[in-house]
C-alpha cells in the first residue's frame, strides 16, 4: 500500500541483515537515523513491532553505530520516517514472510493459516510452539530484501498510529541519558580555542596567564592555528579555554566585512545565477505588476546543551561517540581528514541536545578524534563552549528574496518571479567534496576548499526550497542567484531556505490579496485546486473561527500562512494572532497538517507545536550580529530565541489521511507559523515589516520609513 | 579543606577549592550527571538545582559558599526508583523532545509546587521563564506542571 520503488535507505542497504537480528527475547532493529529530540526511535519501534507483530518492548534499536547499522546518510529533511521507516517497514514484513514460510513447512500447513502474537506463531490462535527466535538459526538474512513481501494495511494496524509515550523520555526525566554522561576511567578533557574567523592566525598568546588561569596542570597541544588544553581535570581545562578566548590575538584569514548579510550586501556580491521556468510559455499579459523584497539574517542553531565527542585511538582503530546527525559520514570523513582507512574508523551515536540543524557537533566529533591520535591508548572528552557554539557552529544563512507578480483582470497572478540571493545552505562533512570540519581548517596546510553548491533543487534545493510557489500560477519563474564566496561556513539551519521562502510568499500572497481586495484565506483557496491542500487551508480558517467573523480585541490582528514542505512533504496551514502596542505578543497559533499515515499522533502533534514554536522564535527574534570580523554573539543575552511568557496558545489538528504514504513533517510547520506572524502583524500595523526578525527595531523603521 | 554538604540527603565531603562552581562538583566529583552545563551564564537554566530548596543556577555558584547547606539534584526527586508526581506528569503529557532542558526545568517546577501547591498558569509560566528550551515543548511543560498539582 505505501511504495512501490524501494526507499533509498534500503536500495544503499539491501541485505536483510543489516536492519534485523534476533536476540534472546528481542529483535534488533538497526538504523542509520538517529535521535536528535524528535522521536524517530519510537517512531521506527512502531513499525517495526507493527509489521513483525511483536510488542514494542520487544524491539531494541540499535541508532547510527557505524559498525552495525546501516548507512543513511544524513537525519535530516523530515525523511526518516519516509525513507528510513519505509525501509524498515518493508524488511520486517519480508522478514516475518519469510519465518512464516519456514514454519508453514514445518507445520505442514499454508503460511496464511498462521498469525503471530509476541513473536509467537500461532495457528488457529493456538501457540505452534515456534517463534522467531527459536527458528532464528534457520532463516538465512544474509540476502537481498525484494521488497515485495506484503506490507499491513491501514485496518490492520494495532501499534502504528497510536500515540506510543517516547522510549527515550523516562531517562531524560530521572538522570544522565546524553553524551555528555558518558563515564570513562581516566578520560582526558580537552577544550580547543575556537578561530574567530575563516583562516584566522593565532599570532599571540600569553600562555603563562592561560596555565595560571586553569589553577590544575593543563597540556598545551598546538599544531598550526589548531589549540587544545588537555588535562584529567575538567575544570582546568574550562578555565584555561575561557583564559585564551580572551587572552587570544588574531591576525590574517577573512574577517567577516561590515554590512554583511544586509539584503542590499547580498545582492551585491559575486553570483552563479540560473533560472528554472514553469508553464506558459506565451508573452507576459500585460496588466499591473507588483513587486516587495523581503530578507532573513544570519541565525544560529541554538541547542541548548553544547556539542559533546568522546574519542579513543587504540591499536590503529579509532573509536568515536557523537551525537552527529549522520554517524556513517562522519566516519568516512574523519578518515578521509586524518588519513585513515575508513575501516580503521567506527562512530556510534550517542544522544546529544536536539539538533535543529548542522551544529557543532561533527566538528567536535573531528576535535576529539585529532586530539586522540595524538594522544594514543587515551580517552578524549571534548565539550565546547556556550560561547564558541555562538562563535564557531556552521551559521545559517542571510536570504534576500525578491518578488514580482502581473496581475490579470481578477487580479490574480498572470506571471509570478521569485528571485534569491543567497550562499549554500549546506556545508556538512562531505558535502561539494570538502570535510568542513573547523578543526581541520585550522590545521597546517587544511585541504583546499572544493567550490560550493547549494543542494540541488531535486533534493529539495537548499536557498530554493520551497522557493517555487505551489499555488495554481500559470507562469512561474525562480532566479537563484547563489553566492559562493562568503567567509562563512553557511549551513543547515531546520528547514534551510524553506522558512525564508514561505515567509516571502506568503507575504506576498497576503499583499496580492489586500489589492485584489480579498480575503487572505479566500484569495488563496481561489488559487488551489487540489483538494488535499485546501483542506488543510480550510481547516486553518475552521479552527481558528476565521470567518466567524467575531470582531477582535483591540489591537489585535490574525494572519495566515501555509505551505507544503520541500513541496513534497507534510502540508502545514497556519493562523496566527498577535496583540500589538508598544510591543509585539504572538498570543494563539492555530495549525492543521495533512503528514499522510501518521505513525505517532502525538509524536507528529510535539513536532507541528516544536516546529511552530521555532518558527516563531525566528521570524519574531532572532538575529547574529557581526562585530570586527565575528559573530558578535557571547552569551543568549545576544541571542534571544522565544522564551516561557512569550509562548502562546496552540492548538494542533491533524488531518487523517491513512492510506496515503507517510509525509515527513518534522519542518514543516516553521515556515508557515513565521509567515502568518508576518501576516497578521501586518495587519494590526496597517504596514509590513517584510526584513525579519519582526523586533520592535524593525517595526519602528518600517513605520518611520513609509 | 573538605567542604561539608548534602546532596539529595547524603552527606558529603568534597575535596575542591572553594571557587569550584557546584555544577563542576556535582558531575565530576560526585559523578551525579542528571544536572546540565548550557551557558555557563545563569542564561539557560540547565544546570538548575535546589540549594536549601531555593532554585539556584549550578554553574556560577561557587561549593564554598553553600558549606552544610543541603542541594537536591534532579536525581534526587525521584525515590526507590519512583518518578515523582512531577516527573510522572512530564510523562503523561509527554513533555519532552531532546530533554536537555528537563532536569532544570524539574528542579524548577518542584520548587514552584513545594511553594504553592496549586499556582496559576501564570505563576507556573514565571517560574519557568528563567528556563531556555528550543525544541518548543513549553505548552506541554506547563500542562505536565498543573497536572502534578491536581489542577
Amino acid at each position: 500500500m505505501i511504495a512501490n520503488t524501494l526507499p533509498l535507505s534500503l536500495t544503499d542497504n539491501p541485505i536483510l541483515s543489516q536492519w534485523i537480528a534476533f536476540e534472546p527475547g528481542k529483535v534488533r532493529i538497526a538504523t542509520g537515523k538517529v535521535e536528535i529530540g524528535q522521536g524517530i526511535l519510537t517512531a521506527m519501534t512502531q513499525i517495526a513491532a507493527e509489521e513483525l507483530d511483536v510488542a514494542p518492548d520487544q524491539i531494541r534499536m540499535v541508532s547510527g553505530e557505524t559498525d552495525v547499522s546501516p548507512s543513511e546518510y544524513f537525519t535530516s529533511g523530515s525523511y526518516s520516517v519516509s525513507v528510513g521507516g519505509a525501509a524498515i517497514r518493508l524488511v520486517c514484513a519480508e522478514v516475518r514472510s519469510m519465518f512464516l514460510d519456514k514454519a508453514a513447512a514445518a507445520l505442514g500447513c499454508k503460511p496464511q493459516e498462521l498469525t503471530v502474537e509476541g513473536g509467537k506463531f500461532l495457528r488457529g490462535g493456538k501457540d505452534t510452539g515456534r517463534d522467531y527466535w527459536s527458528m532464528a538459526g534457520a532463516i538465512n538474512l544474509e540476502k537481498r530484501a525484494s521488497g515485495t513481501a506484503p506490507v499491513k494495511r491501514h485496518s490492520q494496524y494495532r501499534i502504528v498510529g497510536k500515540s506510543l509515550p517516547r522510549i527515550d523520555l523516562p531517562a531524560k526525566l530521572t538522570g544522565a541519558p546524553f553524551i555528555h554522561d558518558i563515564v570513562v576511567e581516566g578520560v582526558v578533557h580537552a577544550r580547543v580555542l575556537r578561530q574567530p574567523w575563516k583562516g584566522a592566525h593565532l599570532a599571540a598568546l600569553d600562555e603563562a596567564a592561560v596555565r595560571k588561569a586553569a589553577k590544575a596542570p593543563i597540556e598545551i597541544l598546538r599544531d598550526g592555528d589548531f589549540l587544545a588544553f588537555t588535562s584529567d581535570n575538567e575544570l582546568a581545562v574550562i578555565r584555561a579555554a575561557e583564559a585564551a578566548r580572551d587572552k587570544a590575538k588574531w591576525d590574517g584569514g577573512a574577517p567577516a566585512p561590515d554590512g554583511i548579510g544586509a539584503p542590499d550586501w547580498l545582492k551585491a556580491q559575486p553570483s552563479r545565477s540560473r533560472t528554472v521556468e514553469q508553464g506558459d510559455k506565451a508573452p507576459v499579459p500585460r496588466g499591473r505588476t507588483v513587486t516587495a523584497r523581503y530578507s532573513r539574517p544570519f541565525l544560529t542553531y541554538g541547542s541548548i546543551g553544547t556539542s559533546c565527542a568522546l574519542a579513543e585511538f587504540k591499536d590503529g582503530a579509532l573509536k568515536v561517540w557523537s551525537h552527529t546527525q549522520g554517524p556513517s559520514i562522519l566516519r568516512d570523513w574523519l578518515a578521509k581528514a586524518l588519513n585513515l582507512e575508513t575501516r580503521q574508523v567506527t562512530v556510534f551515536h550517542r544522544q546529544g541536545s536536539g539538533a535543529y540543524g548542522h551544529n557543532t557537533a561533527d566538528d567536535c566529533a573531528f576535535d576529539a578524534s585529532l586530539i586522540a591520535t595524538k594522544m594514543p591508548g587515551r580517552t578524549i572528552r571534548v565539550q565546547w563552549a556556550r560561547e564558541d557554539e555562538f562563535l564557531g557552529a556552521p551559521i545559517s544563512t542571510a536570504m534576500a528574496i525578491e518578488l514580482r507578480a502581473v496581475l490579470d483582470a481578477q487580479n490574480k497572478p498572470a506571471d509570478w518571479q521569485i528571485e534569491i540571493w543567497s550562499p549554500p545552505h549546506a556545508q556538512r562533512p562531505g558535502m561539494n567534496g570538502n570535510a568542513n570540519f573547523s578543526g581541520l581548517a585550522a590545521l597546517p596546510n587544511p585541504p583546499p576548499m572544493k567550490e560550493l553548491n547549494d543542494i540541488p533543487d531535486e533534493r529539495g534545493g537548499g536557498a530554493t526550497r520551497n522557493g517555487i510557489a505551489i499555488y495554481d500560477l500559470p507562469r512561474h519563474r525562480l532566479i537563484h542567484h547563489m553566492l559562493p564566496d562568503l567567509p562563512l561556513r553557511t549551513s543547515s539551519l531546520r528547514g534551510l531556505g524553506a522558512w525564508a521562502n514561505v515567509f516571502a510568499i506568503e507575504s506576498f500572497i497576503d499583499e496580492l490579496a489586500e489589492i485584489a481586495g480579498e480575503d487572505p484565506v479566500t484569495y488563496r483557496l481561489a488559487l488551489l485546486s487540489d483538494p488535499r491542500p485546501r483542506k488543510v487551508v480550510e481547516t486553518a480558517a475552521r479552527m481558528s473561527g476565521w470567518f466567524d467573523g467575531k470582531p477582535l480585541p483591540e489591537g489585535r490582528a490574525r494572519g495566515f500562512g501555509f505551505a507544503r514542505y520541500k513541496n513534497i512533504a507534510a502540508f502545514v496551514a497556519v493562523v496566527a494572532e498577535v496583540e500589538v502596542d508598544e510591543e509585539v505578543r504572538l498570543k494563539h497559533l492555530w495549525a492543521a497538517a495533512d503528514c499522510g499515515l501518521c505513525i505517532n499522533p502525538d509524536g507528529a502533534r510535539n513536532q507541528v507545536e516544536g516546529g511552530a514554536i521555532q518558527g516563531a522564535s525566528f521570524v519574531m527574534k532572532e538575529q547574529v550580529r557581526f562585530e570586527d570580523g565575528r559573530v558578535a554573539a557571547k552569551t543568549w543575552e545576544d541571542y534571544p530565541i522565544l522564551r516561557f511568557s512569550e509562548i502562546p496558545e496552540i492548538e494542533i489538528e491533524l488531518i487523517d489521511n491513512p492510506n496515503e504514504p507517510t509525509l515527513g513533517l518534522g519542518e514543516g510547520a516553521v515556515g508557515p507559523t513565521g509567515a502568518a506572524i508576518g501576516n497578521a502583524l501586518a495587519r494590526a500595523l496597517g504596514k509590513r515589516v517584510r526584513d525579519l526578525p519582526l523586533t520592535r527595531d524593525k517595526i519602528m523603521d518600517t513605520l518611520l520609513k513609509e | 579543606m573538605a567542604i561539608k554538604l548534602t546532596v539529595n540527603d547524603r552527606s558529603v565531603s568534597v575535596a575542591a577549592d572553594d571557587s569550584t562552581p557546584l555544577l563542576s562538583v556535582l558531575r565530576d566529583e560526585l559523578g551525579l550527571h542528571g544536572t546540565k552545563y548550557g551557558c555557563g551564564t545563569e542564561q539557560c537554566g540547565a544546570c538548575m538545582v535546589l540549594i536549601d530548596g531555593e532554585p539556584s543556577y549550578s554553574c556560577t555558584r561557587e561549593i564554598g559558599t553553600i558549606a552544610g547547606k543541603s542541594v537536591t539534584t534532579v536525581e534526587g526527586l525521584s525515590r526507590d526508583g519512583a518518578l515523582s508526581p512531577l516527573q510522572q506528569a512530564f510523562i503523561d503529557e509527554q513533555a519532552g523532545q531532546c530533554g536537555y532542558c528537563l532536569s532544570g526545568i524539574l528542579i524548577a517546577a518542584t520548587a514552584l509546587l513545594k511553594k504553592k501547591p496549586k499556582p496559576s498558569r501564570d505563576d507556573i509560566v514565571a517560574a519557568l521563564d528563567p528556563h531556555l528550551c528550543r525544541c518548543g515543548i513549553h505548552n506541554r511543560v506547563v500542562r505536565a506542571v498543573q497536572r502534578a498539582s491536581g489542577i
